[in-house]
């Protein structure tokens, strides 16, 4: 007896189960960087200073990754869409697209890190560093997770497309929703991290 | 349902296999059955491990200062000089003993075992809806596991904060704790993984006409408690990280400035908050009570069902108090925080709705008792656990009400009075459901019956021993006397007078550990000579007794795809021929 609805929506739930396991698991990491964020009020309204994110942080380079992390969620939008509209080429552009831009993203990142380490300043320097280095490097975690799930589905994974390829057009689309939910996460962490 | 001879597939695992090797038979299963009964033994052996550690523990809280007789010699003189336990090796048996029951033991027996293996029959479905997942979740564990268990090797030993290792203790100890933190992240994952599984499973995976008010009762305790696992547990891992940040990078998350520690100033910088480690532990580890006893109340629920032979009563408003109950655990986790100096307002409000969440347990256990009025009992050896769980139950959670209110935990906070009501919970609360579970579902794991006499025996002797282990703790805690304490009390002037019965309840614990022999015997035997039963021994309804046969194949839990007429308990049901209409008969005989 084979797992029913891996493919085709449950007709009373109305999602496959895969799209239902996404969704649970993004709850799960809601959860998780909620957590985090509630730990950043809860230290910041007890410390007695405080230093704004501009006094040690690059706005600008942070401002690039922005928009480089928001334009990879459209290329992971598009890369799906070329699947629906049965365009094998063209989703392998945008998907290696999304993968391109997650990477500059780290490189970015990584300069960074660099330039905050060069000036001597670790996560033990202070609770404003210590949850900066935190937050953005479990957020970097998760960009990395995504880079390999989507390599996986540019390369090895792909060979799916001439199998099933219903089944392959729902994984990107579930690889989709994470990845979108790792942008909307630097989309909070960008202001409450450098601007505030 | 065609009915298979019985015993006709007798051995322990099915002999029709697809031609897969024995590493992806056994080991690297993915079939949701096998992975529960690697989950099942795997947590035996860890509660049993717990309980050992607790064993000796109480040899020092009987006799303090005096050499362990027989396998004192063993610790060696870092742990254990001339058999004489040290205050460090009893913390660390102490925090580990927590950390495994909680979260190596019970909640991979009740969820894991029980879970995987019991309710994707009784919703139907061939197999989890992620198997991959199914199988990951399980070795994670696993991993977690024995990085937990390897800890007591490392030099300065294993955790030894308690299993909440609160901080700032925790941050400034020893290399174990970043071990256990390790393990923890682990463990975390694994319920993560598994609880995204169950959800999807029970949500999708659901035979035809199988609506949500016919599910069993089990199902829904499982579906409330993975909502649980999957929502409470990052926050969890938001602290691991954090903790685990503060002690090998250096940061003050949970670091107060100014620490001084043995008259050395700290060298971090401060400014952090050791209150919030407390916040981000309990916001899980309330909830993770409720996961430690929704399947419990799952498992007893099916049993009394049928061995009353009647309907459960008041299933609807059971379904609608475990979902409230599921909601208020996330608003109650301060009432662990009463004495840390919150304020009154935030103490007031987290009182409040302490009590209200009394009220879903409350109407869970009576509708359990009600259940049993009139019927026609069937005292079988899971009867009698189950039934047994009812009073245990409730002395746990009446004696959780004091607590719950922060003039009366101002006094009990931190005795022996809260060791108490969480063990009666826990130990022969849920532990004793599960046992009950083990005797209920053998038959259908194996295809034989465990024996009769080897279980009244375990259940007599195992359940007046836990009384004589908790209820004196009660005394003890009234008293005044402290938990985590290396002597038992014997240093404090106004534990005198209760001083005595330390040794008592300890005897009371090396006795429940002999009495776990019968039951140890009777699984082993039953497994090989049990008498075979046929696929539906306890003549039960709902969908698991269904399943092709005894024990169910590898692939295919059923011979046709079941389809569901009503809801689960249809016992006793006037004008039929049998006392049961299970689940998937068409239609009424008349």
């Amino acid at each position: 007896m084979e797992i029913p609805y891996t493919v085709e929506p449950r007709p009373d739930t109305g999602v496959y189960n895969a799209k239902l396991g996404i969704w649970l698991f993004l709850a799960s990491e809601v959860m998780l960087f909620g957590a985090l964020f509630s730990s950043y009020v809860l230290l910041r309204v007890g410390a007695t200073t405080w230093p704004h994110g501009y006094e040690h942080l690059n706005i600008p380079l942070a401002t690039v990754n922005t928009v480089v992390l928001i334009t990879s969620s459209v290329t992971m939008v598009m890369s799906w869409a070329s699947l629906a509209m049965k365009n094998i080429r063209r989703y392998r552009l945008y998907m290696g697209a999304t993968i391109a831009l997650a990477c500059v993203f780290l490189v970015i990142k990584g300069f960074e890190y660099a330039a905050k380490f060069e000036h001597g300043l670790y996560p033990s320097e202070s609770t404003f560093m210590a949850i900066y280095f935190t937050l953005t490097g479990l957020h970097g975690l998760h960009i990395v997770g995504g880079v390999i799930v989507n390599s996986y589905l540019l390369g090895p994974g792909s060979r799916m497309w001439k199998t099933d390829p219903a089944r392959f057009t729902n994984r990107v689309e579930v690889a989709g929703l994470y990845w979108h939910f790792v942008d909307l996460v630097w989309i909070f962490l960008f202001p409450v991290l450098y601007l505030l | 349902m065609s009915e298979a001879a019985p015993g006709a597939h007798g051995a322990v695992h099915t002999d029709h296999h697809a031609p897969q090797g024995f590493w992806r038979t056994y080991v690297f299963s993915q079939d949701h059955k096998t992975i529960g009964i690697q989950y099942a033994i795997t947590a035996l052996l860890f509660l049993l491990f717990g309980f050992t550690l607790m064993m000796i523990m109480r040899w020092q809280l009987a006799y303090p200062g005096q050499a362990i007789p027989f396998i004192g010699k063993l610790f060696g003189d870092s742990r254990a000089p001339e058999g004489i336990m040290l205050p460090e090796f009893y913390n660390q048996l102490g925090a580990m003993h927590g950390t495994i029951m909680v979260f190596l033991g019970v909640v991979p027996l009740a969820v894991g075992a029980f879970g995987n293996y019991v309710m994707p029959l009784q919703i139907g479905a061939p197999d989890m809806a992620f198997p991959k997942l199914n199988m990951m979740s399980y070795w994670i564990y696993f991993v977690g596991g024995v990085t937990m268990l390897s800890s007591f090797l490392l030099p300065g030993g294993a955790a030894s904060s308690g299993w909440t290792s609160y901080a700032p203790l925790s941050v400034i100890a020893t290399v174990g704790q970043t071990v256990w933190l390790f393990g923890m992240i682990c463990l975390i994952t694994s319920s993560l993984l598994g609880s995204v599984n169950f959800i999807t499973t029970i949500f999708q995976l659901r035979a035809k006409g199988l609506s949500f008010m016919r599910l069993p009762f089990f199902v829904w305790a499982q579906l409330v408690t993975s909502f649980l696992l999957l929502l409470a547990f990052p926050p969890l891992e938001a602290a691991g990280v954090l903790q685990l940040m503060d002690r090998l990078a250096g940061t003050s998350f949970f670091m107060p400035s100014g620490l001084v520690v043995s008259g050395q100033p700290l060298a971090n910088t401060g400014g952090g908050n050791p209150l919030l480690w407390q916040h981000l532990f309990w916001f899980l580890a309330h909830p993770e009570v409720y996961v430690l006893i929704l399947p419990a109340m799952g498992i007893v629920a099916e049993i009394i069902a049928n061995n009353t032979r009647k309907p459960l009563w008041g299933y609807r408003s059971m379904v609608y108090a475990t979902i409230f109950l599921g909601f208020m655990s996330f608003v109650v986790w301060a009432h662990h925080m009463f004495l840390t100096g919150m304020g009154t307002v935030i103490s007031s409000f987290f009182q409040a709705t302490t009590m209200i969440i009394s009220i879903p347990s409350i109407i869970i256990l009576t509708a359990l008792f009600l259940s049993l009025w009139g019927g026609s009992i069937r005292f079988t050896t899971p009867m009698l656990f189950a039934l047994a769980f009812l009073p245990m139950f409730g002395i746990g959670g009446l004696t959780g009400l004091p607590l719950g209110l922060a003039p009366a935990d101002i006094h009990l906070h931190d005795t022996y009075y809260v060791i108490g009501h969480f063990h009666y919970v826990v130990a022969p609360g849920t532990l004793f459901a599960l046992f009950a579970g083990l005797y209920h579902w053998f038959p259908k794991v194996t295809g034989r019956t465990m024996n009769d006499t080897l279980g009244r025996i375990h259940f007599w002797l195992s359940f007046a021993f836990i009384n004589g282990v908790f209820m004196p703790m009660f005394i003890q805690g009234l008293a005044g006397v402290s938990r985590r304490l290396y002597d038992g009390g014997a240093m404090y002037a106004h534990a005198q007078g209760v001083l005595h019965l330390n040794v008592f309840m300890s005897v009371c614990a090396w006795c429940l550990g002999l009495a776990q022999i019968p039951f140890i015997i009777n699984f082993f035997w039953s497994m090989r000579k049990g008498k075979k039963v046929s696929d539906n021994y306890w003549d039960a309804t709902t969908l698991d007794w269904a399943a092709t046969t005894s024990p169910p194949m590898a692939h295919g839990n059923f011979s046709t795809v079941p389809e569901v007429y009503r809801g689960p308990y249809e016992y006793s049901v006037p004008g039929n021929g049998r006392d049961f209409l299970p689940q998937n008969t068409p239609a009424e005989v008349h």
